[in-house]
């Protein structure tokens, strides 16, 4: 027998193993963990709200009585503030990572607010919320109104805004900014016809994402001064609002039972337009993202 | 040098030296490039010829640390003095990995013309004819100018990128080594159309191919550690080098 450093030892070899299929038994259950704790929130809120959720709860405002309680003022309150956010936290955040990624020179101060911008995707938005009470309400009295929590919003959302635009815009090979300049192309020619073509389903992707983060927010509004209980329709960026999260709150801390379905009735409508815009951005991230 | 011949420069090189930082790439570059030939730039990874082409078209200040001195003259005009934009139209450069757009073949050839404030669907769809038929790619893709770039094999996409730049209707045409992520036979393809072009642009193109330089060349530079160490008609060069170091690379002794 030849003298070999490595045999097959039977033992070991069975105890590695053994060894294995324990690790394999902890990420399971690991996963498992995970799942089932969500699938029971999901059943639980289903089971106790869907006896609430009719066309009914969709189209009537906030009352005192469980059973003619609706959500309409919350969705056409997030509807609205939505409608402040996306656009100013689009236009500012691509803005910015075109220029933090095309035009900037690469120096330690942009290289000192790129770390910055990580920073603030990670602030509580209790701070955000701060921050909208002091500047919007309060500085330049806004009151507590649509608009003062479409821009706090934004703020909230622009960072993760930013740092998305800015991967999708690293991501185009230096390849594809060559071809263009190569044949006389200005940098703006360029990123309108190569960055932001190629840019776009990520930028999407990644401003779906924070929008419903958004959505579901509920701290920074609170912070600001949303209502809880509203039944009228806002018909201004003036007004006073409230939001869907917000409302869940409300009714969940009310001490009738029965507000407890309805806040639950409340969670299913929110969690299906949160489903919704994922999996849009799951749509969008696969049918345009480019290969090069 | 080559006083025989009547050819005009396109571009004269005088006393160029280059630097990335505190590395010295090129070193006291200088050269007349004759009109319509092609001229082949020669040497072993690192010594420079790729960083000289890319001076040509001005490509090269993409990189924020670069310095130069020293003048380079494209028909009598200091390249400096010129406007990239315009430079870069008259100039048009095809590089080492094909890299078409994502966008369609038409949308392809037509973005240059494009981005000089062509509009015409008329003017447009001639310069793609044009230009696909000058890249020699036109029967093949003449069915499907509307599918995407990226269907195409890699020969066909070098083609592409060739057909792209002469959408510009440029004077000058610079290759960066356009055949090294290719097979033979695309290469061969790519060879054979070089031969072509040279009748209307002039061509500089750099190689790690010595067959390929004398296959395809007039006259063959060859850059030693940023330095021109010889510069003579290709044939001249291969047959009798001047320079112990020409023939030690060309013979295969290094690089």
């Amino acid at each position: 027998m030849k003298n070999k450093v490595v045999v097959a030892n039977e033992k070991q070899i069975s105890k590695r193993i053994t060894r294995n299929k324990l690790a394999k038994g902890l990420f399971l259950a690991a996963t498992l963990f995970g799942m089932i704790v969500l699938a029971t929130l999901i059943v639980r809120i289903v089971t106790q709200g869907i006896g609430y959720l009719d066309f009914g709860f969709l189209t009537s405002y906030a009352s005192r009585r469980p059973e003619d309680a609706g959500i309409k003022a919350a969705i056409l309150g997030t509807v609205w503030i939505m409608s402040i956010t996306i656009p100013v936290s689009l236009i500012l955040g691509v803005g910015t990572s075109i220029y933090l990624e095309e035009y900037a020179p690469k120096n330690k101060f942009t290289r000192f607010i790129e770390l910055n911008l990580a920073n603030l995707a990670g602030v509580p938005s209790v701070v955000f919320g701060l921050l909208g009470l002091t500047v919007f309400v309060r500085l330049l009295e806004m009151g507590r109104s649509i608009l003062a929590g479409g821009l706090t919003m934004s703020l909230l959302i622009l960072p993760v805004i930013v740092v998305a635009s800015k991967e999708a815009i690293r991501s185009i090979p230096q390849e594809q900014y060559e071809a263009a300049y190569a044949m006389g192309a200005t940098k703006w020619q360029i990123i309108r016809t190569v960055v932001l073509p190629a840019a776009t389903p990520g930028i999407l992707t990644g401003a779906i994402l924070s929008l419903s983060r958004g959505v579901g927010e509920t701290a920074s509004l609170l912070m600001i001064g949303a209502m809880t209980f509203i039944a009228y329709t806002p018909t201004g960026v003036l007004d006073g609002f409230t939001v869907l999260p917000i409302q869940i709150f409300s009714w969940a801390s009310r001490p009738q039972v029965e507000f407890q379905a309805v806040a639950a009735a409340g969670s299913i409508v929110l969690l299906i337009i949160l489903i919704v815009m994922n999996s849009l951005a799951i749509v969008i991230r696969n049918k345009y993202s480019k290969r090069y | 040098m080559n006083k025989e011949e009547n050819k005009q420069s396109v571009y004269s090189v005088k006393d160029f030296n280059l630097w990335y930082g505190e590395t010295h790439a090129l070193k006291d570059i200088s050269i007349e490039i004759p009109e319509k030939e092609v001229v082949a730039i020669i040497g072993p990874s690192g010594c420079g010829k790729s960083t000289f082409i890319k001076t040509l078209n001005r490509m090269v200040e993409l990189v924020p640390s670069v310095k130069t001195k020293g003048s380079i003259n494209y028909e009598g005009k200091d390249i400096k003095k010129t406007k990239v934009e315009s430079l870069r139209t008259e100039v048009g450069m095809v590089f080492q990995k094909p890299n078409p757009f994502p966008k369609s073949i038409y949308d392809n050839i037509a973005y240059g013309p494009r981005i000089h404030g062509i509009k015409d669907k008329k003017t447009l769809d001639e310069v793609v004819e044009k230009s696909l038929k000058g890249a020699a790619l036109w029967e093949e893709v003449k069915d499907r100018l509307n599918e995407n770039a990226f269907g195409l094999s890699g020969g066909q996409q070098q083609r592409l990128c060739i057909a792209r730049a002469l959408a510009v209707e440029p004077e000058v045409i610079l290759m960066d080594e356009p055949t090294s992520a290719l097979d033979p036979l695309s290469t061969a393809k790519v060879e054979d159309l070089i031969h072509e072009l040279k009748k209307n642009y002039s061509i500089i193109i750099v190689t790690h191919n010595m067959q390929q330089a004398a296959r395809i060349s007039d006259k063959t530079a060859f850059f030693l550690d940023g330095e021109i160490i010889e510069f003579d008609a290709t044939e001249k060069m291969y047959s009798n080098p001047r320079d112990k170091r020409t023939d030690d690379y060309i013979s295969g002794k290094f690089g």
